[in-house]
């Protein structure tokens, strides 16, 4: 049957791509699909996505080492099926030697078996999904984390929050995956030396009218910290102050990450956050991107667009490595696990659960003029660094394992009233 | 859980509702006196927001924003009721359909035009500040919304009750073929209702842009609650709309408050 | 409003020939198009339960995507939690599928039945609603916003991860649905609905319980949807609440109209020019959206009867001009 001729040719096609073995690439091409959603309510962010790595595809002129990198973005709509779909033609018609991208945990986890059953290199420069590089790693060889994971930041946080001497903090995070894993990490970091956190709040996703959680948040609680995403991130500070609030305010690196800042006002001043990037990072590399980002873009870049420009970074050192020939998926994933990188976020090595190794900022919310620019706004000044922090922050990987993934009762609230 | 307590969520409910008055009234009225369902009702409340932003960047004047905006949408209504609406004719569900369809366009050519940013309305400093009575702290733009949404209602009360063109409109709702038949012009009654309803409804907009915020899909989350006004407080009523507004802001802020101090992992989580 | 797929040989002879033509040709092309039209039928199911209440009971339902989410979110709980559907059983789950659907409709339809018109749509939108809110929020069931991933399509001595597999699969599946729907529709059953959409107070003077038919109706378009979602969470592999939020329903109904109510096929048609808008053109250009939506606002406004009405409007329209023709001879014969 012609089916079965074709998916034999197909696999035939597919492996001697994967291995290498197509020698007759000539001007070797280096074939990338992106997928980031382009319309649809999420379009901004997946225009800082793309834009942050076509910066650096022009930077070096699409030449990686000799490929010249053909960079294909499709639109996933936000929609992990669509994802899916998108995916696929850019395997199986365009024909990618990887694919990059995916913005939501639902559709990281939409991709990820797409690129073990086609045996082709996912790198995910965004989804944070915790278990992608934790539990779920086995499911997925040819996945390969860029960015971060949920609550990689929050491990330091949490002694951090330990030696400003809190004691008691309130939680309140949006409710869902990326939520409770953010904090969750905190909460077990936090408790780890000694604070406590005596309440969890979740409003659903999307909340914008506070009033019923804020009222609640106990009086007891040294400081309050939030994990908000999007309209959340804008909304819950005002109302916060709005409601007489005089205690510090805390929170994940998207409660205040430059994708919302410029919206924010003088309310947030003070607010500590923590990520693996600030735009506010006084280093050379940094300088220079932020000022070209905002002459070509209009706008100070966020970790959105930081992360792409760092991934193609990466992905430009491998195969520069390789002169210029794509190694196929499986070397390809060794080499870019092995190699270190000097970015713009700091240095960068990979785990060998396929999860970067970065620096952890803690950042404050500062009104300031930067890198020339000569209105105030508002920065995220690192007041502290935590160097060489993996995933599983201060603890030992095989007891974290152990235990379940982050979720709404886990860690669980001892001290809950 | 103390007085404070419910006193505070006392007032954040009216406060919501306030707004979802402004939203609710406006989709209230258009089902009261054309039968239609009109499902861009969320987009016309993003427009407004949209339109004010523009407004405040470029003259730096949010008092400003707030009239030029509802202004522009009940226009953009107007001309969607003229030109969409009017030559479908009594059908219904291709009424509904239709404004599905702009809803979808709309969506798309605000993301074009305003870029899909998250971005917030900040309103004069003296409204973003709070009245502490007797222990508890006000937001005063809580109280702006409501006060304003009161005005909005006492003026659109008076002109149902006490002028001819609301008698006109009251007629029609009752019975649209009864008022055609004693003369009344009811296809220009419709066409000023729908620029009316996206009027509120970017009013709402403008309004709830310093409180919820302004950004895409705000436009589809809007609409739920807005039927739910109008479903609760009866189709074509002003009245109606309040109560109905007053009921789901209430609802939703008790709603939650309850949970969380019944159940504080929630409704659905487990201890 | 096209009144029925009528027993024309010629309309019948139409639609085999396409679909055999479907059948030939998709596997030829390549897997991006395979997986594309694999979608499309699966959603066609759906589409044509939508039908089934608009264009033959004149039920405008809002909220249809709630069966297709059922019978999705069932198939991928059955299979990663429970490990059931992978093997011969996923003829089971299919069957569980529809089950689940007709009986959400159930319960569901003694809701809704007793409104018509608007309130009906709104009522319908409401409880889709409820549906998405519960897939969102019960994380412990459904992953929440994360969805739930189905990491292989089921074997039972042919593989459907093969795509052209699938494919001929799910277009089995689609056939028999669509035979389904058509015997329905022609049965002395279908001619009450459509007795009911025409004229539903004679024909309760005529002594039909009218209550019990759309009922009925509802119920067979609720396990259509639920058999639809199930071939649904097979072709992406994830099922996650954006599969019942409002614009999936939205869609449907939109596909309905686009083609042409009352015909079944009609919203085969629409469902298949939506997905090649939606996911072939918006590979090609980034203004696809106002396409679509071009598309319908236009579809509504000058197309009521859809696509498929198109030779109908065409004869009338010829009709017309040819009378007026006759009329003005006529006229100027006349001394």
């Amino acid at each position: 049957m012609t089916s079965t001729l074709t998916r034999r040719l197909g696999l035939l096609l597919g492996g001697g791509i994967a291995l290498g073995l197509n020698a007759t690439a000539g001007a070797e091409e280096l074939r990338i699909g992106y997928v980031a959603p382009t319309t649809g309510i999420f379009a901004q962010v997946g225009k800082d996505m793309v834009d942050g790595f076509q910066m650096y595809l022009d930077e070096v002129k699409n030449d990686f080492g000799g490929a010249q990198v053909k960079f294909i973005v499709e639109d996933e709509q936000a929609k992990p099926d669509t994802a899916v779909t998108k995916a696929k033609k850019l395997i199986l018609q365009d024909k990618v030697h990887m694919l990059v991208g995916g913005l939501l945990a639902s559709s990281g986890y939409a991709l990820a078996p797409v690129s073990t059953a086609e045996k082709v290199l996912y790198v995910v420069p965004v989804s944070a999904a915790d278990d992608l590089t934790q539990r779920d790693l086995a499911k997925y060889p040819y996945l390969i984390r860029t960015g971060w994971s949920s609550s990689q930041p929050s491990h330091p946080f949490g002694q951090w929050a330990c030696e400003q001497g809190y004691k008691k903090i309130a939680a309140i995070g949006a409710d869902y995956a990326f939520g409770y894993e953010v904090v969750g990490g905190f909460q077990r970091a936090f408790e780890a030396c000694g604070g406590q956190i005596v309440q969890k709040i979740w409003p659903p996703l999307g909340t914008k009218d506070f009033g019923p959680y804020i009222p609640t948040i106990r009086a007891d609680a040294d400081a309050i910290f939030s994990l908000m995403v999007g309209p959340m991130s804008l909304q819950f500070p005002k109302q916060l102050a709005a409601s007489g609030n005089k205690k510090p305010v805390i929170g994940g690196g998207t409660s205040y990450d430059e994708f919302v800042l410029p919206s924010m006002g003088d309310e947030v001043i003070g607010h500590v956050s923590t990520l693996q990037y600030s735009a506010a990072l006084q280093n050379p590399k940094n300088e220079a991107f932020v000022k070209a980002y905002r002459a070509k873009y209009g706008k100070v870049p966020s970790y959105y667009s930081e992360t792409n420009y760092t991934s193609a970074q990466m992905i430009h050192q491998v195969m520069k490595q390789n002169n210029g020939k794509f190694p196929g998926a499986e070397a390809f994933i060794k080499q870019l696990a092995a190699a270190k990188y000097d970015t713009l976020r700091g240095p960068v090595t990979i785990d060998e659960m396929r999860n970067p190794v970065q620096n952890i900022y803690i950042k404050k919310v500062e009104k300031k003029k930067m890198f020339g620019y000569d209105k105030d706004e508002l920065w995220n000044t690192v007041i502290k660094t935590y160097p060489n922090v993996n995933q599983f922050g201060q603890f030992k990987k095989e007891e974290f394992l152990a235990t379940p993934v982050y979720n709404r009762d886990y860690p669980p609230c001892k001290f809950c009233n | 859980m103390n007085w404070n307590f419910w006193l505070i969520q006392t007032f954040n409910g009216i406060s919501y509702g306030a707004l979802l008055f402004l939203v609710g009234s406006g989709l209230s009225l258009i089902f009261g006196v054309m039968r239609i369902v009109n499902l861009s009702h969320g987009s016309y409340f993003l427009l407004g927001g949209y339109v004010a932003l523009s407004v405040i960047w470029t003259t730096g004047s949010w008092l400003l924003a707030i009239p030029v905006a509802a202004i522009a949408i009940g226009a953009v209504g107007l001309v969607m009721e003229r030109v969409f609406l009017r030559p479908l004719g009594f059908d219904p569900l291709r009424q509904v359909l239709l404004t599905v369809g702009f809803a979808f366009l709309f969506q798309q050519a605000a993301l074009d035009l305003w870029s899909g940013n998250n971005f917030d309305i900040n309103p004069p400093d003296v409204l973003s500040q709070s009245i502490a009575v007797g222990g508890v702290y006000l937001p005063l733009y809580r109280v702006f919304m409501i006060a304003t949404a009161a005005a909005i209602g006492i003026a659109l009360w008076l002109a149902m009750e006490k002028t001819r063109m609301g008698a006109a409109v009251r007629a029609t709702v009752d019975d649209a073929e009864m008022a055609r038949g004693v003369g009344i012009d009811t296809s220009r009654i419709s066409m000023l209702i729908f620029a009316l309803g996206a009027f509120l409804a970017a009013l709402g907009g403008v309004i709830g842009g310093a409180f919820l915020g302004i950004y895409p899909g705000l436009d589809f989350e809007m609409l739920p609650l807005a039927f739910a006004v109008v479903i609760i407080g009866g189709m074509g009523s002003l009245g109606g709309a309040a109560i109905g507004a007053l009921a789901v802001g209430l609802a939703d802020n008790f709603g939650k408050a309850l949970i969380l101090a019944i159940k504080p992992t929630g409704l659905f989580g487990r201890e | 409003m096209i009144t029925s797929m009528s027993s024309h040989p010629f309309k019948i002879l139409l639609v085999v020939v396409a679909l055999a033509a479907i059948a030939v040709i998709t596997p030829g092309t390549n897997s991006f198009v395979i997986l594309l039209v694999t979608r499309a039928l699966a959603f066609s199911i759906l589409v044509m339960s939508v039908d089934i209440l608009l264009g033959y009971t004149g039920l405008a339902s809002l909220g249809q995507a709630a069966y297709l989410a059922v019978g999705a979110y069932a198939t991928a709980i059955l299979a990663t939690r429970y490990h059931i559907g992978l093997g011969w059983d996923f003829w089971l789950v299919l069957l569980f599928g529809a089950a689940l659907g007709a009986a959400l409709a159930a319960i569901f339809g003694f809701l809704a039945i007793r409104a018509t018109g608007v309130y009906f749509l709104m009522i319908t939108l409401a409880l889709g609603q409820c549906v998405w809110g519960l897939a969102y929020r019960w994380n412990s069931l459904t992953g929440g916003d994360n969805g739930i991933n189905l990491r292989d399509r089921p074997k039972f001595g042919i593989d459907l991860a093969n795509e052209v597999t699938f494919f001929y699969v799910v277009f089995g599946v689609f056939v028999v649905s669509l035979l389904a729907m058509y015997t329905l529709v022609r049965s002395p059953f279908g001619r009450s609905l459509a007795g009911i959409r025409e004229r539903e107070l004679r024909m309760k003077i005529l002594g039909y319980n009218t209550w019990l038919h759309k009922y009925i109706a509802f119920i067979i378009a609720g396990a259509f949807g639920g058999l639809s979602g199930v071939l649904w969470a097979h072709t992406a592999g994830i099922v996650s609440p954006v599969n019942v939020e409002l614009p999936t329903s939205v869609d449907a109904l939109l596909m309905v109209v686009l083609g042409g109510s009352g015909t079944l096929v009609g919203g085969v048609i629409g469902s298949f020019i939506v997905f090649g808008l939606r996911e072939y053109l918006s590979t090609l250009v980034p203004w696809w959206q106002y396409v679509l939506g071009v598309v319908y606002v236009a579809t509504i406004l000058y197309l009521p009867t859809g696509l498929m009405g198109i030779p109908e409007r065409l004869r009338q329209w010829r009709a017309r001009t040819g009378n007026r023709g006759e009329a003005r001879k006529l006229a100027s014969a006349t001394p």
